[in-house]
């Protein structure tokens, strides 16, 4: 705790009617931003809002002389020129794409570009002391020879902020830490957060899960099209979700899930006793003995623990896209089917909307209308050649009945937000016609309003009788859409709950233990 | 400065590289007192490069696809001798002997393919030894002498479309294929504005179809004209017959086909293109396969142009290839390229070449400022790609206009950038 009187705190920062322009976009206009010394300053808005931007004018990404306003910090106007300029102030951004080496070890990671040396040699028992002492202070127990690679991605975070801590941060800005993270790697981040506010250390946090911000941010700055909205002190204003919403979207959203009346039929798919091994590692399983069955007009929800199997399973189950199959059997409509590769899956009825939208789901080379046609190249071409006018019809049917933001179909994806994206995704997988749809985390990385859209689009689908798998690891998102859910815990299914049976604390219970045998 | 930027607004990009070809060509033809421009000297350059361009096609699907190939001079070579042997001495007829080194293509790729798609290996290191295999295969087989080929082999290196009907004192070959030409161009473009019109997208204003139309027809026409008036025995050459079948039927399949599509989603990004269905070991097969195909067909046509085979057949090939698909658009990481484009950074090299040659410039020059050429084309690309992905176009009319710097940002199209009016 830093200070009782509020009052007094110093201002570490202030950023004083920022303006930014793109050629025909105001990215910023007017931004202003007051972070205190010492506190944990939470900046909200939708997607494209401008908070990455604000964040890249701060840090000297976009340097001085490219925008209009005062950077005042440490009460005197800074100049970055870029982000060397800042860091050598003290402001260290992670952005939420980490910037380390994966071949490289956590160590040599921690001091790039930043070498101690003695005598122009690189002085790597002083690199390994002062890694071990660093890696204690944001609590990760590594070798700091491990190789990035080979530590997961809430490790790899923690890497991050050791790196910022040894170029003396002052102001440490995190752009969405915990999007990657799974439950107990986020909130680990975040009480190292409140722990690093303890030394003093202020922190500008970035982050789409809100539950998040008010666990831990002093303050609130809201943006809203390029402008601030408005600033709130969590303690003094009582602010909750639902307040930081209203902010957001200027407006107050009645629910955050469209109603939706399941109409649910006969199970028509179903998977059992299924075993899959590790890709490269011969002994291990990542799909041990699932059984699991959709019924028709029937939304299931997988809850896990990031790495707990969740997207194997999946995976594995399309078209055995992902490890080595050992055993199990697939049946829909009660006959059983062998989907041994994507298009055997697709054929059959299935389609996959991956987690990872950039390196998985999208060629970002490709405009709208090659997406969306993408995954049924059949149905528009004829002996193999592709009729043009119907990619085009098709594209552009499913831009406006998605509501897909975009000037036309000749957009290329790679210029669209990420809602807008994600719909293409879902654009593309609808035009397979599937009678199984599994989304694995179709949510992440896109904001409150775009969110409501796609909920909508995912029961509209379960009215149309198709079955529709969502995996999420935002349990609140899970309980608000699902019709049951099954819970996997390392590789295993290890429970079933109908959606009047389960809660946050139920799904956790079963998500964080192995199954009893009953 | 707006008509021109209405004119060439779709594919900039290409329009960059054909506006770099044409000013190329003035600057050849006004430097050699119009000895470029020549019926012979347009003849001879398309029969001296026509086996490159065939290359360049097949070059830019397996980069499209995310590889390289750098085997195709030593397979060129190869195929070649094999197909002179195969003539000498089983004394095959010479259109056996075609298809039996369209055959030996195929093995050769299948083997190529087969390391590339099945096991993993990277293409860069699959055809380097596919360089080294060939080469020595070719000097094997050949005990490193020169094979001759018959005549009747030697017309699909260097034969030209034959004299049939009254004498016009053109050759009327010619003159019909370019009037196709012409039919097709217009015919297209009607479609497309048909099209555009019944999807309620934006079509184009007339007299921007009716200016691209003249100044593409004119521009076939002419050179119908020069190769219809060359010397006596001389008119529009075979393998430049080959390399236009070639390119329609590979643009076709490229820009309209399943498989086109399946090759840039691979080169795009592999794992979408495997999560969407699409056999991207299959693809990388077949796109290897095709590239010694090519390979064999034109070591079939160098090897009847130059009237025998020899041990240094199709030394330096692949990086000629390389650096024509390059200029011509196509992107190093893969998923992006164009036929079209590949054959138009083609051209460019040709006529570089032939017009320092006609200047009396060195080879050791003439290396030099092509190296430079493919370094800026990159470079040129790479820098509009930083910048948000700016057309070729777009920059050089950047300097027209006002002086206003645009800066376009990743949320700014290139439409936007380029309608705003610079």
């Amino acid at each position: 705790m830093t200070s009782l009187n509020t009052h007094s705190d110093p201002i570490i920062l202030e950023m004083r009617s920022i303006t930014k322009e793109f050629p025909g976009v105001k990215a910023l206009s007017e931004v202003n931003l007051r972070v205190k010394a010492g506190e944990i300053h939470a900046i909200c808005g939708e997607n494209g809002a401008g908070k990455s931007t604000l964040m890249k004018v701060l840090s000297g990404v976009y340097p001085f002389g490219t925008y209009d306003g005062d950077i005042v910090y440490q009460s005197e106007v800074q100049q970055f020129k870029d982000i060397r300029a800042s860091e050598h102030a003290g402001i260290v951004i992670i952005h939420q794409e980490l910037a380390l080496i994966p071949e490289l070890s956590i160590m040599e990671n921690i001091f790039l570009g930043n070498e101690p040396t003695k005598r122009g040699v690189i002085d790597w028992a002083e690199a390994r002391t002062r890694s071990t002492e660093l890696l204690a202070r944001v609590g990760l127990r590594e070798d700091p020879e491990t190789p990035i690679k080979e530590i997961g991605v809430g490790k790899q975070q923690l890497v991050e902020i050791a790196k910022a801590l040894n170029k003396s941060v002052k102001l440490l800005i995190l752009d969405e830490p915990t999007a990657a993270l799974n439950e107990s790697d986020s909130q680990h981040l975040l009480d190292l957060m409140l722990g690093l506010k303890g030394r003093g250390i202020t922190s500008i946090i970035i982050s789409h899960k809100l539950n998040e911000i008010e666990q831990i941010a002093d303050s609130i700055t809201i943006i809203r099209d390029g402008k601030s909205i408005e600033t709130l002190d969590v303690k003094a204003d009582g602010v909750d979700e639902d307040r930081i919403i209203k902010g957001m979207v200027g407006r107050t959203l009645e629910s955050r899930f469209p109603d939706h009346e399941p109409k649910i039929g006969e199970t028509f798919f179903e998977v059992k006793n299924w075993n899959v091994g590790h890709p490269q590692v011969q002994d291990r399983m990542v799909c041990k003995n699932s059984n699991f069955f959709v019924r028709r007009g029937e939304i299931v929800g997988f809850a896990g623990l990031m790495g707990a199997g969740r997207t194997e399973l999946a995976r594995s189950v399309f078209g055995r896209s992902y490890g080595r199959f050992l055993s199990g059997q697939i049946y829909m409509h009660g006959k059983e089917v062998e989907l041994k590769s994507v298009k055997q899956a697709i054929d059959a009825g299935l389609g996959y909307v991956t987690e990872d939208r950039k390196s998985l789901g999208l060629n970002l080379l490709d405009d709208i209308k090659a997406t969306t046609v993408s995954a049924n190249l059949k149905k528009v071409s004829k002996n193999n050649v592709i009729d043009a006018n119907k990619v085009f019809t098709v594209a552009e049917q499913y831009r406006k009945s998605l509501r897909t933001k975009a000037p036309s179909v000749e957009e290329g994806v790679a210029k669209l937000s990420g809602g807008n994206q994600q719909k293409v995704v879902l654009a593309k997988w609808m035009f397979t016609d599937p009678e199984l749809l599994i989304l694995d985390e179709p949510t992440r990385g896109i904001d409150v309003g775009a969110k409501y859209e796609i909920y909508g689009i995912i029961q509209q689908l379960a009215n149309q009788g198709k079955g529709v798998i969502v995996i999420s690891s935002e349990l609140p998102e899970l309980l608000g859409l699902s019709d049951r859910i099954y819970t996997i815990f390392e590789g295993a299914i290890t429970g079933v709950l109908n959606k009047d049976e389960a809660s946050q604390e139920t799904l956790m219970k079963l998500m964080t233990s192995a199954r009893k045998t009953a | 400065m707006n008509a021109l930027k209405k004119l060439f607004g779709g594919n900039t990009r290409q329009f960059g590289m054909i506006f770099a070809l044409v000013a190329l060509i003035i600057f050849f033809q006004i430097a050699t007192d119009g000895r470029t421009l020549t019926p012979g000297n347009v003849i001879n350059l398309f029969n001296g490069n026509s086996y490159i361009l065939i290359l360049a096609i097949g070059m830019v699907l397996v980069i499209i696809a995310g590889h390289i190939d750098l085997s195709v001079g030593s397979v060129a070579a190869f195929v070649g001798v094999c197909v002179a042997l195969f003539i000498r001495d089983w004394g095959i007829p010479w259109y056996l002997g075609i298809l039996m080194g369209l055959g030996l293509g195929v093995l050769i790729g299948a083997w190529q393919g087969f390391w590339t798609a099945y096991v993993g290996i990277p293409a860069f290191i699959v055809t380097l030894s596919g360089m080294l295999i060939f080469r020595g295969a070719n000097q094997y087989v050949g005990k490193s002498n020169t094979i001759p080929v018959p005549s009747d082999f030697q017309k699909i290196g260097s034969g030209y479309l034959p004299e049939v009907g009254p004498d016009t004192g053109y050759n009327n070959l010619t003159v019909l294929l370019g009037l196709l030409g012409v039919a097709f161009v217009v015919f297209s473009e009607i479609r497309s504005r048909r099209n555009a019109k019944a999807l309620g997208a934006e079509v184009p204003e007339a007299w921007v179809s009716i200016t691209k139309m003249v100044l593409i027809c004119g521009a076939i026409l002419y050179a119908t004209y020069l190769f219809a008036t060359g010397r006596p025995g001389t008119s529009f050459p075979i393998p430049g017959l080959i390399l236009a079948a070639l390119v329609i039927i590979y643009g076709f399949i490229s820009s309209k086909t399943v498989i086109g599509r399946h090759i840039y989603a691979v080169g795009g990004n592999r794992h979408a293109a495997e999560l969407s269905g699409v056999q991207s070991k299959k693809v990388n097969f077949l796109v290897m396969m095709n590239m010694s195909v090519l390979a064999g067909l034109a070591g079939m046509i160098f090897v009847g142009r130059s009237t025998a085979s020899g041990p240094f057949d199709g030394v330096g090939w692949e990086l000629d290839a390389i650096a024509a698909v390059f200029i011509g658009g196509a992107a190093v990481t893969g998923g992006v390229g164009t036929v079209i484009g590949s054959i138009v950074g083609g051209l460019v090299m040709a006529v570089l070449n032939n017009g320092l040659q006609l200047l009396g410039v060195g080879a050791d020059l003439t290396q030099i400022i092509k190296g430079l050429v493919l370094l800026i084309a990159v470079a040129f690309d790479v820098y509009n790609k930083t910048q948000g992905k700016k057309s070729i176009v777009g920059m050089l009319m950047k300097n027209f206009g006002r002086s206003s710097e645009i800066k376009a940002d990743e949320t700014t199209s290139t439409k936007e950038v380029i309608s705003r009016g610079i």
